[in-house]
């Protein structure tokens, strides 16, 4: 077990600020938001289970006669393979008894969990996922009130009061007890450093540098060196959502055609002329920046954590760049829950009460970058490239130009068509190369129906309104 | 022959009784539930409007799509280009495995691998020599033919990514085509041949009025579940060309899954079962099992005298 240290590097230990930050920019979208505030699925990853040793004396106590404990926790999380192995493997290889880590795709985990609770029988006993999928069950009334649970592990584990207050959903209920968070980040390699525009700082790097600095490495190189996760698996649309659009423009639903928008596309376009084409194909950006295919990328920190924990001296991360309207960023949060039709309610409790144990987090942190759901501190022996992106993380929320952009919430199973809308625009204006305001007007009309069948009201950094959004 | 034959296949069929009756009914009861019900089911959804009365939405909705059309084009482009390749291939395997030549079995073996490979797999292993740091692009490379990895998966490349998906298809696909013409090169009886052989037909007439009239329910059999797998290509577009191409079953699955829409999901589905039917029907018409009777393909292989008495000019 790793003990967590109060003497941790300085990148490090920032993590408690970090965890405070982010958590206080959710709840000021909460508030602002309305209640029924939700993130929406993209990857946070959950694991664990309980860890019997020693040095958890409350853990033996609770765990001590569940050696026969047989569970299974259903995850949006943690579904690529190797994060899901190291969940069976590492994370949970502690926990006193047997746990069924299954990796579920967003749609049929949200109907899975409804069906399980509509027949009043069901066989998932804690469920992993993002804030958004529990807006939707807390909505429907199927998972559990964790109130006193929240209440016996606050004894030694340090839940932001921001972070609860959403898990209440507007309730007096607690609905999941949070468990990871993530962002997103760039990683470069350290040769591409060189190439780097004069006078761009690495820790500061506008748009603008961006794209001078991936024009410049095709240009020496014979090869575009940029990457983007536009594969089927990728997350880019996140990239729209979270950075580009915000960053751009100061808001995303409500300024989707504006004249900014139309700039953000457009340096999108400029850039894309140096970015590898076979972008389209990449789901992960860690394999091609490990294979050389790229040099420079976006990515999720749980995606870029392969090539940083691999060759740790041959990459380095950085913060996303900085747009016109400031440094924007999407903060990710997850969290852990029981279905009211759970088959071992107790044995559910003693599981979330391992995974948030502050070593266990720690263990989830070093094998799959998905940095703890408390405020509590990070340990001190934190490897490279998880210390590294923990770094680039407390860069990117601490940064004076922050803005915090939250996952498209309130949206319910519209969560897949909302991203359409953004992959089909990167398809006709990239892609097919259309004119940028012709296919966003269209496209405006897709968006606007999506939030209409969601009912969902604006949600940072987009003014709330109190009513359905209204696509600007 | 046949004269004969049906009266005795008659009285022996009257003294079973209902007993072939009962025996098809598990498989019945299994298709009318596991197959019917849910085709059914799929075309209701299918002409579902929102407000849940029949209507056209779902299937105006698909339409509508912007990936609507490239999927069906790049459906169809594929169904043309992997379905010849195939049929080439397979009959070349399929004729080496029936020349009886030394060690035929292995060649049987080596051929059959790629049975035992999933398609997500079989796109995955295609990927790792297509990709820029692939296999190809390294022997390209090091042989000097090319000084910068070439793309071959890029989506601006739409020719070799669609060759890629071709031949990743082919070397996955093309075994099962040819254990059924195997099997169907098999069943000829070997006194045609030597028939043949005896008239002075070269091995080219042989195939031309031997082997391949009496193939054809083989070769019918063949291409009908060939279309059909090509129209439900999915996990090797996925893995080779991500999101530069789609196709009709992966906007199916995406619409069901992804974008939690089961009515326009089931209008795709709807769109790939009238294409696989409508190509069924058509081999059906092209390929009548016989010729003269157009009934039953085992007929077929027992009346072969045209093609003998063309061979015999």
């Amino acid at each position: 077990m790793t003990h967590l240290s109060t003497s941790a590097p300085p990148g490090v230990r920032r993590w408690r600020g970090l965890a405070a930050a982010l958590a206080g920019a959710l709840l000021l979208a909460a508030c602002g938001g309305g209640s029924t505030a939700d993130l929406e699925p993209d990857e946070l990853a959950g694991e664990a289970d309980a860890d019997e040793d020693a040095d958890e004396g409350d853990g033996d106590a609770t765990a001590g006669a569940g050696g026969d404990l047989d569970l299974t926790l259903l995850s949006t999380q943690l579904r690529p393979v190797e994060e899901a192995e190291a969940v069976r493997n590492v994370v949970l290889a502690d926990f006193p008894g047997t746990v069924e880590f299954i990796g579920e795709d967003d749609g049929p985990f949200v109907d899975r969990i409804l069906a399980e609770a509509e027949a009043g029988s069901g066989s998932v006993d804690v469920i992993g996922a993002l804030h958004g999928d529990f807006g939707t069950f807390a909505a429907e009334d199927v998972l559990m009130d964790l109130s006193d649970l929240l209440e016996e592990l606050s004894a030694d584990r340090e839940f932001p009061d921001s972070l609860v207050e959403l898990t209440r959903f507007g309730t007096d209920a607690v609905y999941y007890i949070p468990w990871v968070q993530a962002t997103y980040a760039m990683v470069a390699s350290t040769e591409a450093i060189e190439y780097l525009p004069d006078g761009a700082d690495l820790q500061a790097l506008t748009y603008d540098e961006l794209l001078e600095w991936a024009r410049v490495l095709e240009e020496e190189t014979g090869a575009p060196q940029f990457g983007l996760p536009a594969g089927e698996d990728g997350l880019l649309h996140r990239f729209f959502q979270g950075f580009l659009y915000p960053a751009f423009t100061g808001g995303l639903n409500t300024t989707f055609t504006s004249d900014a928008a139309v700039e953000g596309w457009s340096w999108l376009q400029d850039v894309w002329e140096h970015t590898n084409p076979q972008s389209t194909t990449y789901g992960f950006m860690q394999e091609p920046l490990l294979s050389g295919e790229v040099m420079v990328a976006w990515d999720h920190t749980a995606r870029l954590i392969g090539a940083l924990e691999e060759r740790p001296d041959d990459f380095v991360a950085f913060p996303s760049p900085v747009g016109p309207e400031g440094l924007a960023f999407m903060p990710v949060v997850g969290g852990l829950g029981i279905p009211a039709t759970s088959p071992d309610p107790e044995g559910a409790r003693q599981l979330i009460e391992y995974l948030t144990r502050p070593d266990v987090a720690a263990l989830t942190l070093r094998e799959t970058a998905f940095f703890p759901g408390t405020g509590d501190e990070l340990p001190d022996d934190l490897e490279g490239g998880v210390g590294a992106l923990a770094e680039v993380v407390a860069a990117q929320q601490d940064s004076p130009d922050a803005l915090p952009s939250l996952l498209p919430i309130g949206l319910g199973d519209q969560g897949g068509a909302y991203n359409k809308v953004f992959q089909d625009s990167f398809r006709a204006i990239i892609l097919q190369g259309s004119d940028p305001a012709g296919v966003l007007e269209s496209e405006a009309a897709n968006l606007q129906s999506v939030l209409d069948a969601a009912g969902a009201a604006c949600w940072e950094p987009d003014p709330d309104t109190g009513d359905v959004c209204q696509v600007g | 022959m046949a004269a004969t034959d049906t009266p005795d296949r008659t009285r022996r069929l009257g003294h079973l009784g209902l007993a072939p009756y009962v025996l098809l009914l598990p498989s019945l009861v299994f298709l009318a539930v596991f197959f019917a019900r849910p085709m059914v089911d799929a075309f209701t959804l299918a002409f579902e409007d929102p407000s849940g009365g029949f209507g056209l939405e779902p299937i105006r909705q698909m339409m509508a799509d912007s990936r609507f059309g490239e999927a069906l084009r790049t459906t169809l482009i594929l169904l043309v280009a992997i379905v010849p390749v195939q049929f080439v291939l397979a009959m070349s395997m399929a004729l080496v495995i029936n020349a009886k030549l030394k060690g035929q079995s292995v060649w049987l073996y080596i051929y059959a691998i790629p049975l035992a490979v999933s398609e997500l797999a079989a796109g995955i292993i295609w990927l790792s020599i297509f990709t820029q740091r692939g296999w190809l692009n390294s022997w390209l490379i090091q042989t000097g033919l090319l000084e910068q990895p070439f793309d071959f998966l890029g989506y601006q490349n739409r020719g070799w990514l669609i060759a890629a998906i071709v031949l990743a298809e082919a070397w996955r696909a093309t075994s099962i085509i040819m254990i059924i013409l195997v099997a169907g090169l098999q069943s000829i009886p070997s006194d045609y041949l030597e028939a043949a052989e005896i008239y002075g037909a070269n091995l080219w007439k042989r195939i031309r009025y031997v082997i391949l009239p009496m193939l054809r329910p083989s070769l019918q059999v063949a291409l009908i579940l060939r279309t059909v797998l090509a129209l439900q290509v999915f996990a090797i577009v996925i893995a080779l060309a991500g999101a530069s191409m789609t196709v009709l079953s992966a906007e199916a699955y995406k619409w069901q899954v992804t974008y939690r829409g089961p009515n326009v999901a089931a209008a795709y589905a709807g769109l790939i079962l009238l294409l696989s039917s409508s190509a069924a029907a058509l081999f059906l018409w092209l390929l009548p099992a016989s010729p003269r009777s157009g009934r039953g393909a085992l007929n077929r292989a027992a009346r072969p005298e045209p093609e003998r008495e063309e061979v015999s000019r």
